[in-house]
């Protein structure tokens, strides 16, 4: 047996998740990044299958969305790490849970 | 497309995954993360798409994971205490993928096997992004340029 479109979207979404677990429960700031390039990496995976999968192979959108998707996460990351390390050099800290300055 | 192939490259992608996640030391976690990205290329390589594949492991593992384990190394000073784990987090996530693989599993005409296709050539590739895509490739070069700018901006040092 091959593995169906059901299969892929079954780890895309375990994928998702793991990302999601990785964002919303770590406190420090690298791991919400680690969880959201998790997260971005399963939607570029669901955009390949369903090219691959998809009644028109011809047409190759969803590969150029995932190759976009990629060349945007690298900006995202770049950006993201970037205020990472200007956040600790001004607090000397990269916890979230410490970075309440705004708090009212 | 082989269902062994895909099964252990599944177990691979979402054991690095979940490594990732939930390791307490973040340089682990961060290497844990390159073993994800491999995984999500042989996905793409299995798939058929085997540009996507080298450009994932490029873009990824050549510069992502790099720029994060340098990340981790400039921010190491307090890595001691990364103490605590919101559980919520935890339970949002199995919510949510549950629902997901509820609606997954509820949709029977997801239940199909690959079609014979055409090998995707690089050659298609370029055509495409030269053609139909070329305004979007212009918009992700502009951006590319405006994140590398924001980045030096963001960690120049500021005269005190």
């Amino acid at each position: 047996m091959t593995p169906t479109l059901t299969s892929f979207l079954a780890v895309s979404a375990a994928l998702f998740c793991t990302g999601l677990l990785a964002a919303l429960s770590r406190r420090h700031a690298i791991f919400i990044l680690i969880g959201i390039e998790l997260m971005l990496a399963a939607a570029n995976l669901n955009f390949v299958a369903f090219w691959r999968f998809g009644p028109e192979p011809q047409q190759i959108t969803g590969v150029m969305v995932a190759i976009f998707s990629i060349a945007i996460a690298a900006a995202e990351a770049a950006v993201g790490l970037a205020l990472v390390i200007a956040v600790y050099r001004h607090y000397r800290t990269t916890s979230v849970d410490k970075l309440d300055q705004l708090k009212g | 497309m082989s269902a062994v192939a895909f099964v252990l490259i599944s177990i691979l992608t979402l054991a690095g995954a979940l490594a990732a996640a939930t390791l307490p030391r973040l340089i682990h976690a961060a290497l844990s993360l390159v073993v994800t990205f491999l995984g999500m290329a042989a996905f793409f390589f299995l798939l058929g798409a085997e540009f996507v594949g080298l450009v994932q492991v490029f873009v990824y593992v050549g510069a992502v994971a790099v720029l994060i384990v340098f990340t981790i190394l400039l921010t190491r000073r307090d890595i001691e205490k990364d103490r605590g784990f919101n559980w919520s987090g935890a339970v949002i996530a199995i919510a949510v993928f549950t629902g997901l693989i509820w609606a997954i599993l509820r949709t029977p005409t997801l239940a199909m096997v690959a079609p014979q296709i055409p090998p995707l050539t690089v050659r298609r590739i370029g055509e495409v992004l030269m053609t139909g895509f070329v305004w979007p490739l212009q918009c992700v070069g502009l951006l590319l340029t405006a994140a590398l700018i924001g980045a030096l901006i963001l960690v120049r040092e500021e005269k005190r």
